[in-house]
């Protein structure tokens, strides 16, 4: 159950964001066109980028506050947080990205067995297609037992005939593990077979 | 046509070059890193500062440290107190070799990690790394072809120190004696054939040090 209030402003992104929303949702959808501030609405949420002002919560948890100059570390916001382009660790194979930010004993085993990723954890990070670098990063964030997930559009990078590919783990983590989602994209079909409730951003 | 003499300015050339590069790694590193992510006030007046031996002739980044290990500056005073002699010894020598290389080190290491997105570093902090953890296991790793690229810069400019190693540690024949400043004083004495024995072992080691660093840098581009 995600319990997600943002209301902030951001410059960069030229766009003013106010939403509060403490409904009973899984998963989240933010749907908009290129430039219309989605990834750095993500960023705001993990603590990668700086709000210029406004509040962003989890639950009774301040993330984020230019009132109460309140601007918690990424390191310390438990956010879970799959850029597009996965950023895998290039200097580490498929296992150390996985087991980066390892938090408990016991995860490994069962994220690899979700994900399906028994065959590559010895592989290094730039042989694998984008469908596999999805997966790992998803992996390594998940290892964090994050108290929400961002995926920031994780089938653009993935060709369309695969998508049903990556679309089926995405769906299973949200059974399995109870992972609340942020799932962004600019693909409404995408979001309708995954979001139950979406926040739409303009430009 | 190697003689003895020859062979052991070689070998104590060799020793404190190494011994200055691996110590003049680590300031070099933590400095590189400060002007490549860092913004403070005062950047850069700090840069110009640690450029300066760049630009200053080494003869008088030799006679300002002349005069900072002298008995009459609070340092050299310091030092003498607990028995620790600097000028007219080795570690003149590798004093003398680290203050020199240490701006190009420091630039190296600087382009390095300026090469590396930042956005790897951001990402392990939203997987609970800290400063120290993201700096040890993704930026230095992930720049450590430019810092290769300034061990070996600074190690070959070790090795032709000249300037500064013979203001603070002169040319004392088997004490500290280098390879540059040995064909100097050969010369001088008019033993031009045992310099030209220096000249030697010299252009052997540069072509040792380039090779090296190209090495590095195909086993790098490969990877």
């Amino acid at each position: 159950m995600i319990d997600l209030s943002i209301d902030i402003t951001l410059r960069q992104g030229v766009f003013l964001l106010s939403v509060r929303d403490t409904a009973s949702v899984e998963v989240l959808g933010v749907f908009g066109p290129s430039g219309s501030g989605k990834t750095s609405l993500l960023e705001a949420i993990a603590g990668i980028r700086t709000p210029d002002s406004g509040e962003i919560c989890i639950g009774e948890r301040i993330l984020f506050s230019s009132k109460k100059r309140i601007d918690l570390p990424a390191r310390e916001r438990h956010i879970g947080y799959v850029p597009q382009d996965a950023l895998l660790f290039p200097n580490m194979n498929v296992r150390a990205n996985i087991n980066f930010g390892r938090h408990a004993e016991g995860d490994f085993e069962s994220l690899v067995k979700i994900l399906d990723l028994q065959d590559l954890l010895e592989r290094r990070v730039t042989n694998l297609s984008g469908g596999e670098k999805q997966r790992v990063a998803i992996a390594r964030a998940l290892m964090t037992r994050p108290s929400i997930l961002l995926l920031d559009e994780p089938l653009a990078g993935v060709d369309r005939e695969r998508r049903d590919v990556i679309l089926p783990y995405i769906l299973r983590i949200r059974r399995e593990l109870h992972v609340p989602l942020v799932y962004v994209t600019h693909d409404e079909a995408e979001l309708n077979s995954i979001a139950d409730r979406v926040l739409r951003l303009g430009r | 046509m190697m003689s003895a003499e020859t062979w052991a300015i070689a070998r104590f050339t060799v020793l404190m070059a190494s011994l200055a590069t691996a110590l003049v790694l680590p300031p070099a590193i933590a400095i590189g890193w400060v002007l490549a992510r860092k913004q403070f006030p005062g950047k850069a007046l700090f840069e110009t500062v640690v450029s300066l031996p760049l630009v200053l002739p080494p003869v008088a980044s030799g006679l300002l440290l002349l005069w900072l290990f002298g008995r009459r500056s609070p340092v050299g005073q310091a030092l003498d107190a607990i028995g620790i002699e600097v000028i007219f010894t080795w570690k003149a020598v590798v004093l003398s070799m680290m203050v020199i290389s240490f701006p190009l080190v420091a630039r190296s290491v600087r382009a390095g990690i300026e090469q590396v997105d930042r956005r790897y570093e951001d990402l392990a902090a939203t997987l609970g790394a800290g400063s120290f953890r993201i700096l040890r296991t993704i930026t230095l790793p992930l720049a450590s072809r430019g810092i290769a690229a300034g061990a070996v810069l600074g190690f070959s400019r070790a090795l032709g120190e000249f300037g500064a190693t013979i203001m603070v540690a002169g040319a004392i024949p088997g004490r500290t004696r280098t390879l540059a400043v040995g064909i100097y004083t050969l010369v001088e004495i008019g033993r031009e054939d045992a310099a030209w024995s220096l000249l030697l072992v010299s252009a052997l080691l540069a072509f040792g040090a380039i090779y090296l660093s190209n090495r590095l840098v195909e086993q790098k581009g490969r990877a």
